[in-house]
């Protein structure tokens, strides 16, 4: 029996997972964007978003006492040992949808890294610092295209509020820590989910006002991501993205 | 037995390898080479920082460092990457932005100010988009000449 993995293990890997599964899901786009400018747009930000996974994933496996590689991590485990917040697993749907994802993760995402710039856990600093450059262009983006279209025709507001209706559930997730997360806010090495809440909710609310959209009203909030809990689309989803790892383990480029 | 290189032999060295995306610019001129030191035992270390932590070409670009070293007789270079302090397009040198600029590259400019179009530098340019062909660019439009053209985004 192993010793259990350590909470800044799990962080480091449930970062990584929010990363590759959200990366990948843009990465769906490639081909099929509205307009050529954002389709180069999701690709570019599934790349960073990746390429800042890569990076939490080799953290996690230098501190993983076996050989485990970013590699392992990334392609060898089932949907159960996954700690993605469920918003980011969630289906393109229509390009309202894909938005709205985005601005979701990335208003948590923004000032989440600022703050974890400062960790005392330099390998996490090192990071944010790099993802912060990256994930301010992100919210520019999403930012914009939720006023774009919330405030633009009778079909985008429309299409806009039903994203809304359908992805307002997932947003509470990126603000409930898990076990592992409470040891890390508790020992100051991760932001507080309480301090980063205000800045959060104004930047949200202010955008879905400036876009003439409904602040949904329901209770229900939907978690377990985390945990290991996910929605049935993942499943979907690491099939295709581990398919080649598990038809013929161990290939390399 | 190989004889020990300077440092500045060996930036000299460094200077044929060339981003894959941009060739114009070398990895000096982009600003990636944060160190390199020979040690006491002629031994080389060299170390890069990526541009974009999803940059494709990173790994490309390390296999090419240490293939122009070999070749210079530099048997076995250790090449290191860095995150920390994170690139910045401030490190880019001058003769990498003159060069980004006849290659029909706008230079990195200061934070909010318009790239001035590289064919006809007039400065009444539009963003069409903040993303471009590679994580570094975006692409812009020259409102005068009506050029399309790339933009290297401050960093």
């Amino acid at each position: 029996m192993s010793a259990p993995d350590s909470p800044l293990f799990l962080f480091a890997r449930h970062m990584g997972d929010n990363g590759l599964i959200l990366g990948h899901r843009l990465s769906e786009w490639c081909g099929h964007g509205p307009v050529l400018e954002q389709d180069i747009t999701m690709t570019n930000i599934a790349l960073d978003l990746i390429g800042q996974a890569r990076l939490y994933y080799q953290l996690a496996a230098e501190m993983h006492p076996s050989d485990l590689t970013e590699d392992d991590i990334a392609y060898l485990r089932p949907e159960r040992a996954y700690s993605n917040v469920l918003l980011v697993e969630q289906p393109n749907g229509d390009f309202a949808h894909t938005v709205l994802r985005q601005f979701l993760f990335d208003a948590w995402h923004l000032p989440f890294l600022h703050r974890l710039c400062d960790s005392p856990e330099s390998g996490l600093g090192e990071i944010a610092a790099k993802a912060v450059k990256e994930v301010s262009y992100h919210y520019r983006w999403s930012r914009e295209w939720v006023i774009r279209l919330g405030d633009g025709t009778e079909e985008s507001h429309r299409r806009m509020t039903q994203a809304l209706d359908d992805l307002w559930i997932y947003r509470e997730e990126l603000l409930l820590p898990s076990d592992w997360e409470q040891t890390l806010i508790r020992s100051e090495i991760i932001p507080d989910p309480d301090v980063l809440r205000p800045e959060w909710q104004h930047a949200i609310h202010a955008t879905l006002s400036e876009a003439g959209l409904p602040i949904p009203q329901t209770p229900v909030i939907q978690q377990g991501g985390k945990n290991g809990i996910h929605t049935e689309h993942l499943g979907h989803l690491l099939a295709e993205l581990q398919y080649m790892q598990r038809a013929y383990p161990g290939q390399v480029w | 037995m190989t004889a020990t290189r300077s440092r500045d032999e060996i930036l000299q060295i460094l200077s044929r390898v060339c981003d894959p995306e941009i060739p114009v610019l070398t990895v000096l001129d982009l600003g990636i080479i944060r160190d390199v030191s020979v040690e006491n035992d002629s031994s080389v270390i060299v170390t890069i920082t990526p541009t974009y932590s999803g940059c494709p070409a990173m790994r490309l670009i390390e296999t090419e460092i240490r293939a122009v070293l070999v070749e210079a007789g530099i048997p076995d270079p250790v090449i290191r990457t860095i995150l920390h302090p994170a690139w910045t397009t401030d490190w880019m040198t001058p003769a990498g932005r003159e060069k980004l600029e006849r290659f029909g590259i706008a230079p990195p400019q200061p934070r909010d100010q318009h790239p001035p179009c590289p064919r006809c530098h007039s400065r009444n340019t539009r963003e069409l988009s903040a993303f471009g062909s590679t994580a570094c660019k975006a692409l812009w439009q020259c409102q005068d000449c009506k050029e399309p053209f790339d933009y290297f985004k401050c960093h």
